[in-house]
């Protein structure tokens, strides 16, 4: 059971999050103008990494606010949580 | 009746007398004793029969390893517990327990036949013989394996006893109360951490608490004065939490840990009652020091298991803390020193006893010290049968050869009432595997260790291999500076005089003249695992050592192997001429012994298992007899029986009535969301897929909600409330996953918009009341209210005072008449309710339930999102193309449906069904076929909603079938299990398609 430290609330149990997947897909701007295929790669496309992953948490049964962890899917160890809209820290790339 | 209690000691109150009933029969113990000391004081080993072979077996040790002294305390239905360990119970006044796997009882057990017939049930003997014929197994193995498997009885009535659950936060969790624990939790806690220390025992100090040898001192005391003295100090200790008769269960990622602390267990029957039996305690650790001990290994002989052997430290235990001697003439047989400290401790106490030793020699201080009492030792010997069937009564020893491979000379028959035996010892690892440590292997003494500390979790003393006391206590020390980065003083001086042990030699199967195949050297004693066993299953092929320990069943008792795991191991090593450390373990799996189902419940049992939501109007249907739905959380009324109605019934002068007169439908369960903001409109023309734009204010629109895949999520209708405020509701069930979704977009994907969310669902209840009358109902309660279509027409919205409250009433319909919502304050709810009811009692207007509100959306061909979608279903799909906007340049899920998958004309296609014979009513989930001849049968789809319309008078139903829309007055066929069923495929709509109702 994780403990994540929310950026707006601090640190709580895993079981008052979701997860939301994978971070920084970004919704396309003009989806008409894609192909099936773009379209496609945006609707499915998933990495599933072992290892340093970018992931969306939601801080559902709190602030309801939505944020980006960094995960070891390896060890589960978290390294790092920052705000929708921030820049991820470069040194886990 | 024999005593064998023979000297008295602190921990057993000689002043309480406690009696108890084992087997029927009364017995005497004292406080202080657990229900196996007892029984050893009053001379009773054996205490039940083994699971296959069902030979008898006696108590083997004093703690929660312990695999045979597992028995059924309680007789009654609703309070009686299986496999609880007699070596962990503490006595108390009254107590009943019984022995189990035995009948008619422990002393002549009719399955004891299986003993003489065991060369017939070797491993996998099951999954050998129950192999065919095949129609045999459901009907004559399995019942009869079942009612030979298991062991003890489960309580069939539900449990009255009280849990609960604690959840708590520590700078350092300390696991274990030994000496090496003791010191941890007092350097951590003087150093100002909070800090939390746990033992699963009645009292702190392990295995030193009750040392008395006179070699082993530390500042020139016995070793357990010493510690009583370290315990007087650290119960002094502020920041330090001492939780005695509580054991870690389980050791989660994240230093997260569950407890039991067992509360009332040790309590007389009339002291348990209205107290809390166990508590779980959820415990969340910076650091956690892990000092959980040893457990002493057997040895593998052929009849290693009669009752009267025990593990000789456990007779140590006995001995010293419970003043118990296990036997007049015992013989105790070792590969290491410790069994030496019993063999003293027995001979301080007048108990003759002689040793028998594998080693060819050892010279340690305890060695010296037993020679110069004059114990006879019998080096570089074993043991290689024993004999005494409900007791042992003598033994056989020879001499070791030099490899150590065979046995040589003579055999020495020796008599005897007790064996103690010490294959050395087992690190207890479960809580550092269980964290996700990995683990090492020492050669030297074939133990597994703990392979890495880290900086929130270290394992210290005998868990982590170190086992003379001046080890342990110099390490520990040493290790929990540095581990929590202090520096602690109070052990610097400290003066250690103990024994070093310097020879060792393990043989993990025991040689012996007699073939394997005609012994019984075992290795599991709760499942009857054997020797023989591990090597046929390694003969038969099996390598990895989580197939052998399945296919031999070798560690999957109620114990887990705790004393058989490494035998295994070990023997599997030799035998495949492999490195033990390069076969690995199985797997340690939480909880370290077994946990009742109460107290993993807590509280959460009866009403309070599950959250139930109740509308303000809850009562009312009650009062008036209401069957319920559960819809999500909620209760909803389902229907209205009356005068002994059933269900049918019920529904079909529920349905009729709202569409002759009027009906009212308690609706406040739908969610609503409350969106408000500058970008409201442009939000809401994101979420849906028609457009918001230009809907006036006070006017409401029908919405269509996907997912990005182009799949329908939810729908609903919004009313516009004013310029920047629009009022959103969504389906009961689906309320929290919209909020949700619709928070993701705005967070993530468009947070420059300026628009606030907020749930009001339980803020609002609402009355709809429908059908011809409903405008008539509508006027008697808001007389000033102008309910012409002009002013009020479908699809609008007013606020309204109804005695001063204000009231929100839109005029919309999800059953095709004419239909008013009325919202108010949810503290309302209940009287608007009442009034409604009272005025549209000259109007017959009928309360109705979920039931019938789908039944009447169906004659209308109205969708319910869940029922008639399953999230394959495109707008397209459901034959709603009108509800896309073709001028919007996007929305959710919008680019989704002109993939190629979903343009495909042969989807699933969203149909109305009539069945030939109008009142045959078809089953929701039928398959629906158009040809049964040719197989195997192509399926086209199936039922989603079905009904008899008693406003048509015919069966009607909603189907999905592939390519549906093409397939307009075409028969199909659904088969069932004794007919099949001639369908006409028709419009969704059935009744009122030009809507005249909506404004009659």
């Amino acid at each position: 059971m994780f403990l994540i430290n929310c950026p707006f609330c601090g640190e709580r149990d895993q079981s008052e999050f979701s997860s939301g997947g994978e971070a920084h897909i970004v919704r396309p701007k003009q989806p008409t103008e894609l192909s099936d295929d773009e379209w496609a790669e945006y609707l499915f496309m998933r990495k599933n990494i072992k290892g340093i992953q970018f992931e969306r948490w939601n801080h559902v049964h709190g602030c309801r606010k939505w944020f980006n962890v960094v995960r070891d899917t390896s060890n589960d160890k978290i390294l790092s949580v920052y705000k929708m809209g921030e820049k991820p820290p470069v040194n886990y790339k | 009746m024999p005593n064998y209690r023979i000297h008295k000691t602190e921990y057993i109150d000689e002043t309480k007398r406690v009696s108890f009933k084992y087997d029927g029969k009364t017995y005497f113990g004292y406080e202080g004793d657990t229900l196996a000391s007892a029984l050893l004081a009053n001379g009773i080993h054996l205490v039940g029969r083994s699971f296959k072979y069902h030979r008898p077996r006696g108590i083997v040790s004093c703690g929660a390893e312990e695999p045979n002294a597992i028995c059924q305390i309680g007789s009654k239905k609703d309070l009686t517990e299986p496999n609880v360990r007699a070596t962990e119970l503490e006595l108390y006044e009254g107590l009943e327990a019984s022995s189990q796997n035995c009948w008619p009882n422990v002393k002549f057990d009719i399955g004891g036949i299986n003993n003489f017939i065991s060369p017939l049930i070797p491993a996998g003997f099951y999954y050998k013989t129950f192999m065919w014929p095949k129609s045999f197994w459901k009907k004559v193995y399995e019942p009869l394996i079942r009612l030979s498997a298991g062991l003890g009885k489960s309580p069939t009535e539900p449990d009255p006893d009280i849990y609960d659950h604690k959840h708590v936060h520590y700078d350092v969790l300390v696991i274990g109360g030994g000496v090496s624990g003791i010191i941890a939790a007092k350097m951590a806690a003087k150093n100002n951490l909070k800090t939390l220390l746990v033992d699963d025992k009645k009292i702190l100090g392990g295995s030193t608490i009750y040392q008395n040898n006179e070699s082993i001192k530390i500042d020139d005391k016995l070793s357990s004065e010493w510690l009583k003295n370290e315990i007087q100090e650290i119960k002094k200790l502020s920041n330090l939490t001492i939780k005695t008769r509580t054991s870690i269960a389980a050791y989660h990622g994240y230093n997260f840990l569950l407890a039991k602390e067992n509360l009332t267990d040790h309590l007389p029957e009339e002291k348990k009652k209205n107290k809390i039996r166990q508590r779980l305690w959820k415990i969340r650790a910076k650091k956690v020091v892990i000092a959980t001990g040893s457990i002493e290994r057997p040895l593998v002989f052929n009849n290693n298991d009669r009752p009267g052997i025990l593990l000789s430290n456990s007779i140590n235990k006995y001995l010293d803390y419970y003043g118990v001697t296990c036997g007049e003439n015992i013989i105790l047989f070792t590969n290491n020193d410790s069994a030496y400290e019993t063999s003293i401790s027995l001979h301080k106490k007048g108990i003759k006893n002689i040793i028998v030793d594998l080693r060819k020699s050892a010279s340690s201080k305890l060695i010296k010290q037993a020679e110069s009492l004059g114990i006879k030792i019998y080096f570089n010997h074993v043991v290689t049968n024993t004999f005494g069937y409900r007791k042992i009564n003598s033994l056989e020893i020879m001499k070791l050869s030099e490899d150590g491979n065979t046995t040589i000379g003579d055999k020495i028959k020796l008599s005897c009432d007790c064996l103690g035996m010490s294959g050395g010892w087992t690190p207890m690892v479960h809580m550092h595997t269980q964290s996700g440590g990995k683990l090492d292997f020492r050669d030297e003494d074939q133990v597994f260790l703990p392979k890495e500390n880290s900086e929130d979790k270290i394992s210290v003393g005998s868990c982590n291999g170190d086992f003379d006391l001046e080890n342990i206590i110099d390490k520990t020390v040493n290790k929990i500076n540095k581990f929590l980065d202090i520096d602690n003083q109070d052990y610097q001086d400290t003066n250690i005089i103990c024994s070093k042990e310097n020879d060792k030699r393990n043989i993990w199967l025991l040689p012996n003249k007699i073939p394997l195949g005609k012994t019984k050297c075992f290795i599991d004693f709760q499942n009857d695992s054997t020797a023989k066993d591990i090597k046929l299953a390694l003969k038969e092929g099996f390598r990895s050592i989580e197939h052998v320990k399945r296919y031999t069943t070798t560690g999957m008792a109620t114990d887990q192997g705790k004393l058989s795991n490494m035998h295994a191991l070990g023997i599997i090593a030799d035998t495949a001429g492999v490195k033990m450390g390069t076969l690995g373990t199985t797997t340690f799996r939480p909880p370290f012994t077994p946990l009742t189902f109460g107290t993993l419940v807590g509280r959460n049992v009866g009403k309070f298992f599950e959250v139930v939501r109740k509308t303000s109007m809850h009562e009312w249907h009650v009062e008036n007899n209401a069957e319920f739905e559960n819809v999500g959380q909620w209760k909803r009324p389902w229907y209205y029986p009356k005068n002994g109605e059933n269900m049918h019934d019920a529904v079909q002068r529920e349905s009729k009535a709202a569409r002759d007169s009027a009906g009212i439908l308690d609706a406040s369960t739908l969610g609503k969301i409350d969106i408000q903001g500058t970008d409201a409109s442009e939000f809401l023309n994101r979420v849906y897929t028609n457009a918001w734009s230009k809907l006036a204010i006070g006017k409401c629109r029908y919405g269509l909600m996907l997912n990005e895949d182009g799949m329908v999520y939810d729908d609903g209708v919004t009313t516009r409330i004013s310029e920047n405020h629009y009022l959103m509701t969504t389906t009961t069930g689906g309320a929290a996953n919209v909020l949700s979704k619709l928070e993701d977009y705005l967070q993530t994907e468009w947070p420059e918009l300026d628009v606030y969310l907020t749930s009001v669902t339980d803020h609002y209840s609402t009355a709809s009341i429908c059908g011809p009358n409903s405008k008539k109902i509508l006027n008697k309660l808001f007389p000033n209210l102008d309910l012409s279509d002009e002013n009020f027409p479908h699809m609008s919205f007013k606020e309204e005072k109804l005695e001063n409250i204000n009231c929100r009433i839109m005029r919309i319909s999800f059953t095709g008449e004419q239909s008013y919502e009325i919202n108010i304050e949810s503290k309302y709810g209940h009287s608007l309710w009442k009034m409604c009811i009272e005025a549209g009692k000259e109007f017959n207007l009928t309360p109705y339930g979920t039931e019938t509100m789908h039944l009447l959306r169906a004659e209308k061909g109205f969708i319910i999102v869940g029922q008639d979608t399953d999230g394959t279903m495109t707008p397209s799909d459901l034959q709603m193309d009108w509800i896309v906007s073709k001028k919007k340049y996007d929305f959710i899920g919008k680019r989704s449906l002109y993939r190629s998958d979903t343009i495909r004309e042969d989807r699933k296609q969203l149909v109305g069904l009539l069945t030939d014979d109008p009142k045959e009513i078809l089953e929701e989930g039928a398959q629906i076929v158009s040809d049964i001849k040719t197989k195997p049968i192509d399926m086209l789809g199936h039922v989603t909603s079905s009904y008899f319309s008693p406003n048509l008078n015919k069966s009607i139903a909603l189907a999905v079938v592939r390519s549906g829309k093409t397939m307009k007055g075409q028969k199909l066929i659904i088969p069932m299990e004794n007919k099949n069923i001639n369908v006409t495929v028709s419009d969704t709509i059935f009744l009122d398609k030009e809507n005249k109702r909506l404004n009659a």
